[in-house]
């Protein structure tokens, strides 16, 4: 006999069977949608857990018992927490992430900015350092233990082990205090010119390179040597093929999930992990947005910031997977 | 309620509330306030000038009474007037939109003549009833205006034969320098229909504001006075970075920073194209006793631990020497009326070892600080411990976090490190934090004879008569209050060398805010 739910069970394996990694991504979807309810708690409860809250914080010291009070129920703070919270996810989940206590703003719209901002310093470091760490990689295993391999590495740690502020700093000294040839701060506005923008950027985004460029390469390097010594490469190496075309041809196809993987991992750093970057060089990103918001409790700011972040994370890791089960058709089924 | 932004953010709130009023304008006709350098050449129009600032934030609004932290203070500045400026040596109240004022003999009512010939930006004519609209918003008991605490004791404001009439709750000579605060810009119809357009009747038209990143102005060609506004554009970068701030100023991207850190002025100076610009001020950094909590409920354990610190140490090693030693006493000679002749305590590890001894009390005592209390607060407490050491008394150093100080150990725990920032009048400075009645009586300091005397000297209009109350006070808060103040700390900003007119404003920081309409720039 078959029940309702054994039918749809079995409804949803033969799905499964049959598409795979149509199957595969939704399901990853319908967890990411589960992560971000999660996270949207954590948030909620992580401000909540915070000493002083919205109405203490922003009034300072023109804060009178009346007036906290008066803040308190104008924004709906005497409520309890599972009121609020359910009242906020009402209004998050139709897109309205509702107005900033502390400046009245909107806040989708503040973050559309910030987040353009953000999103366009993570698109210029990334199309940067992608290619080169991806290319430097490939070229460190070429020539594997001679003196451009030693040269890749020790430049390259050497700039992820300096902490990213220092980085930038080094930066300003030499470029800008020194020689005076580049654009600092690199504040953006709206009224810039797209040329403006890039040039404003342009120490940022190194910066950001030198921070991301090590992790990529060593991961490349490292994935790439571990297929040359399969006996394929060894095949590849027998019927004539040159050096660097093996590893192109031949290693660096079977390499790229390892490799997908960290570049997503750094390509969600370049847009929810540089703050302190933004800070160093006065750049209107998104972590600073989020930092003021926290340091006087605006919940509804933290509160999407929060979550963009958390979906881009998941966003972009889950689109490492998906590339991953396609560069790897064994990932498909899994037993 | 009894939080405290942390000093990181800037100039916060609470430094700002009660504080900006001994400020004014330096650039009078005739050149009679202007400091040494500004008096060698007159002001040079033109020019796009540059402030990189510290204290802005994403969260700011345009509103004036929501304004807190540097950035706002100087934004407000820009585009809007208050009815009355302080002088920036003296302190002294000077004509700003009202032109002339007279008080009742018991100094509880207070008559404004407004000028009448002020155009707001929009160009519309500033009144009588805008100026009385801004104060009613203000000082209404709904507002969140971050004046309306100084407002309090206001209890009718009207427009009466063409003239603004202020009532007042009690006396108070001191009525015309709360008018002074940043967040009293006249607006039209005093912002209620518009509060965030900024148009005001300041010297420069705000063009563009984005909350914590930048705001450009342009100057008012309509301005009513041709004393300031010397520039053609100001642009405010918000800095938070202190770095970020000396490398924009050193490669001369920006004219202005503030907030040197004490440290780095020594190597910053021997930048070709900078000026240190090291202003004396009215706030303090202190070590805070509650007087009622045991063991400090014992003046002479107060007293041991009073002589117990090495002032001259703290000056030198924690502010760099960029300040002036403290005398236990809130008010400082920047005060009008300030005391004179009161002697400086000193270091001295024999009476304070008499005192303690006498105290009668035994072991250590703790002593709260953290980072957010003031810039090397941490170390300003080891100072502390070893001194008082030298002298048998044990202090315990507990280091707090940053996050949640405000509400957590300051004003709350018996025995802490605080900070306080300027207050535009001696009045204003005693009653909120002296006065037994007051929130933030953050050294629990109650007496009625002391609240009497602050009560007298408030409604004398005779100048020689209440410095002497004042005299009386500083003498009995250094001798039996809770406060241990070992420096009062200076402004440090800097500026390039093109930079000129610059007036060192004992009022508050950045030139009292007024940086913008007094400087110019030399090509």
């Amino acid at each position: 006999m078959t029940t309702p739910e054994t039918t749809s069970f079995a409804g949803i394996r033969r799905f499964s069977a049959r598409f795979p990694l149509a199957s595969r991504i939704l399901e990853r979807l319908l967890l990411s949608l589960l992560l971000l309810f999660a996270v949207s708690v954590m948030i909620f409860g992580g401000i909540e857990a915070l000493p002083g809250d919205f109405a203490s914080t922003y009034l300072g010291q023109s804060a009178t018992p009346e007036a906290v009070a008066r803040i308190r129920s104008e924004l709906g703070l005497d409520q309890s927490i599972v009121t609020r919270y359910v009242d906020w996810l009402g209004g998050a989940m139709t897109g309205d992430f509702g107005n900033s206590w502390a400046s009245g703003q909107s806040v989708g719209e503040q973050i559309g900015k910030r987040l353009g901002n953000s999103l366009f310093l993570a698109f210029f470091a990334a199309i940067v350092a992608v290619p080169l760490a991806v290319g430097l990689g490939l070229l460190a295993v070429r020539f594997r233990n001679k003196l451009p391999d030693k040269l890749i590495n020790i430049l390259s740690l050497a700039a992820v082990s300096l902490p990213e502020f220092f980085v930038g700093y080094l930066l300003i000294l030499i470029f800008v205090v020194t020689y005076g040839a580049a654009v600092f701060p690199s504040t953006v506005y709206d009224s810039m010119s797209l040329l403006d923008r890039l040039n404003a950027i342009v120490l940022p985004v190194a910066t950001l390179v030198l921070v991301v460029l090590a992790h990529m390469m060593r991961m490349t390097r490292a994935a790439i040597i571990q297929v040359m010594s399969s006996a394929y490469m060894e095949t590849a190496e027998l019927k004539g093929l040159g050096a660097l075309r093996a590893i192109i041809k031949h290693a660096a196809p079977n390499a790229l999930a390892p490799i997908i993987n960290v570049v997503a991992l750094n390509l969600a750093y370049l847009i929810v992990g540089v703050v302190v970057v933004e800070v160093v060089f006065v750049y209107p990103g998104m972590g600073q947005y989020m930092v003021d918001a926290v340091t006087v409790r605006d919940l509804p700011v933290v509160q999407a910031c929060g979550l963009i972040f958390a979906a881009i994370y998941i966003g972009l890791n889950m689109t490492a997977d998906i590339l991953a089960i396609l560069a790897n058709p064994r990932l498909r089924h899994p037993r | 309620m009894t939080n405290r932004p942390p000093l990181q953010n800037g100039l916060s709130r609470r430094n700002f509330l009660a504080s900006t009023a001994a400020a004014g304008f330096a650039v009078t006709a005739s050149g009679l306030f202007m400091p040494e350098d500004a008096l060698a050449d007159t002001p040079k129009t033109g020019g796009n000038l540059k402030l990189g600032l510290k204290g802005g934030a994403a969260t700011d609004a345009l509103d004036p009474a929501l304004a807190s932290g540097s950035v706002m203070f100087v934004v407000n500045h820009c585009w809007g007037d208050t009815l009355v400026e302080s002088d920036p040596l003296t302190g002294d109240p000077l004509p700003g939109l009202a032109e002339s004022w007279t008080a009742s003999d018991d100094a509880s009512v207070w008559t404004f003549k407004i000028r009448k010939d002020v155009v707001f930006h929009d160009g519309s004519k500033m009144t009588v009833a805008d100026a009385v609209a801004t104060l009613k918003r203000h000082s209404d008991e709904a507002s969140k205006s971050g004046a309306l605490g100084l407002l309090k004791s206001i209890t009718g404001i009207e427009e009466k034969a063409g003239d603004l009439v202020i009532t007042l709750d009690q006396g108070n000579a001191d009525l015309p320098l709360l008018l002074t605060d940043y967040h009293l810009v006249v607006q039209p119809n005093g912002g209620i229909d518009a509060p965030n357009t900024a148009i005001g009747t300041g010297p420069y038209k705000l063009d563009n504001f984005e909350a914590g990143v930048r705001s450009t102005f342009t100057k008012n060609e309509n301005d009513w006075r041709d004393d300031r506004g010397h520039v053609d554009s100001v642009e405010i970068i918000v800095m938070n970075d202190n770095t970020a701030r000396i490398a924009a100023l050193s490669s001369g991207q920006v004219h202005y920073i503030n907030f040197v850190e004490p440290k780095t002025v020594k190597l910053l100076e021997r930048a070709p194209t900078v000026q240190i610009l090291q202003t004396s001020g009215k706030g303090f950094y202190s070590f805070l006793m509650h007087c009622d909590t045991a063991p400090f409920d014992n003046n002479d354990l107060r007293l041991a631990l009073k002589y117990a610190i090495d002032r001259q140490a703290i000056l030198d090693r924690v502010v760099g020497g960029y300040g002036t030693l403290g005398n236990d006493y809130p008010v400082n000679s920047n005060y009008a009326l300030a005391p004179e002749g009161i002697e400086q305590r000193a270091y001295d590890p024999d009476k304070a070892a008499f005192h303690f001894k006498k105290s009668g009390h035994d072991g250590s005592v703790l002593l709260r600080t953290s980072d957010a209390a003031f810039p090397g607060a941490v170390d300003a407490a080891v100072l502390f411990q070893e001194s008082a050491k030298k002298a048998g008394i044990e202090i315990d150093v507990k280091r707090e976090p940053a996050d949640g100080y405000w509400s957590n150990v300051w004003n709350v725990k018996p025995f802490c490190a605080s900070y306080w920032g300027g207050r535009p009048t001696q009045d204003l400075r005693y009653a909120t934090s002296y006065l037994s009645s007051a929130d933030w009586n953050d050294t629990r300091f109650k007496r009625d004879d002391f609240d009497k005397m602050l009560l007298t000297a408030r409604a004398e209009l005779d100048d020689a008569k209440r410095k002497a109350i004042y005299q009386d006070m500083a003498v009995i808060v250094r001798d039996e209050g809770g406060l241990i103040l070992p420096v009062f700390n200076d402004y440090l900003n800097a500026g390039s060398k093109s930079l000129k007119g610059y007036v060192h404003d004992i009022g508050n920081d950045i030139s009292n805010g007024y940086i913008a309409s007094r400087v110019w720039l030399d090509a």
